[in-house]
């Protein structure tokens, strides 16, 4: 239940894109978030709804992508998407796995007004 | 004069959100291993015994390791002042509700640290989820699990399994009267972290202790080697 704290800091990096670009409004925000991120995109979109007002994003939309958990196995080589967090590789059994994708929480793109 | 056309524009960015809290734990991180210091992120749901097994790391470490200990809750000094009776500095940070501590709440502490320090201990919010999300600038990061809370957990809370170094099942002294099937737990966060080191402790009669206490000066040491060598 840390997503007010997440929005938080995505509206640090949301004002100051804003304003590089010289923005009057932000319509559109797209996130990014990984299955083992600890985060309920549901939640995050409440959190996001309730920040909002009387900001720059005040209108803005949020999009929020789920993205799977994605490993290569360190032995075979092998890329692996697995719903069940077992870090076991099912070509070759090794469980020298690394985790490429489905940790990170990114804001991937804005969409604004000029 | 009419009005100023609205242009749209797509801006892709790409950054992490948190991104400013791994930035400020990569510049804790690396002023505390020049000092030498070793820092331990200590994770795990409320209750599962992280006060006690500190104040047992400290009784063991204190007479030979100089060491400090940082204490997270939502409210009350009470765990620092536990500390600070073993004799030990101990900082409170109190949340006010939120849920974990961030790398910015820790690094307001750091320049009080002294300097002959060796060893930092964060004990994080009580809490299996949001904690797992944070560095805090430390070189272990530790998962508590104890006995009472059942050994079906890993698989339920797999970001912090997944992000931890090592394990430490707790409050072993109570596994005759429980469910609790120790070899099933560490199966189960094995199977979602292989490279997890797994430690059996009881608080109450010591169990396990000693080893975890050479992990971490053996891991210190290591830490120690890594500096000299870069």
């Amino acid at each position: 239940m840390h997503e007010l704290s997440i929005v938080a800091s995505l509206f640090e990096i949301l004002e100051a894109k804003a304003r590089e670009n010289q923005a009057t409004k932000i319509v559109g925000v797209r996130l990014k978030v990984g299955k083992l991120a600890g985060i309920v995109p549901e939640f995050l979109e409440s959190a996001f709804d309730s920040y909002k007002k009387d900001t720059i994003a005040a209108e803005a939309r949020l999009e929020v992508e789920e993205v799977p958990l994605k490993m290569r196995c360190r032995k075979c080589a092998a890329e692996i998407e697995r719903e069940d967090y077992s870090l076991v590789c099912p070509s070759c059994g090794s469980t020298d796995l690394e985790i490429i994708e489905g940790m990170d929480l990114l804001l991937d793109k804005i969409d604004l007004e000029i | 004069m009419g009005a100023r056309k609205m242009a749209k524009k797509e801006i892709v960015v790409r950054e992490e959100i948190l991104g400013s809290n791994k930035k400020i734990a990569a510049d804790i991180r690396a002023r505390l291993e020049a000092a030498g210091v070793l820092v331990v992120n200590l994770l795990s749901s409320p209750g599962s015994g992280k006060t006690t097994l500190l104040e047992r790391l400290v009784e063991t470490l204190k007479p030979t390791h100089p060491l400090a200990v940082i204490e997270g809750d939502i409210e009350t000094e009470r765990d620092a002042e536990r500390i600070r009776r073993k004799g030990v500095p101990a900082w409170q940070i109190t949340t006010g509700g939120a849920c974990h501590l961030e790398a910015k709440m820790v690094a307001r502490i750091i320049p009080e640290i002294p300097a002959e320090t060796q060893f930092l201990f964060i004990e994080n919010v009580g809490n299996l989820v949001c904690p797992a999300s944070y560095d805090l600038g430390e070189n272990l990061r530790c998962v508590l699990l104890s006995a009472p809370e059942g050994d079906d957990k890993p698989k339920k809370y797999p970001a912090a399994f997944a992000t931890a170094d090592c394990l430490i099942l707790t409050k072993s002294d109570l596994v005759p009267v429980l469910p609790f099937d120790p070899e099933r737990a560490a199966q189960e966060a094995l199977e979602i972290n292989p490279r997890l080191r797994v430690f059996v402790t009881s608080a109450l009669n010591g169990k396990g202790i000693a080893e975890l206490v050479r992990y971490f000066i053996e891991s210190r040491a290591n830490l120690i080697q890594r500096q000299r060598h870069a």
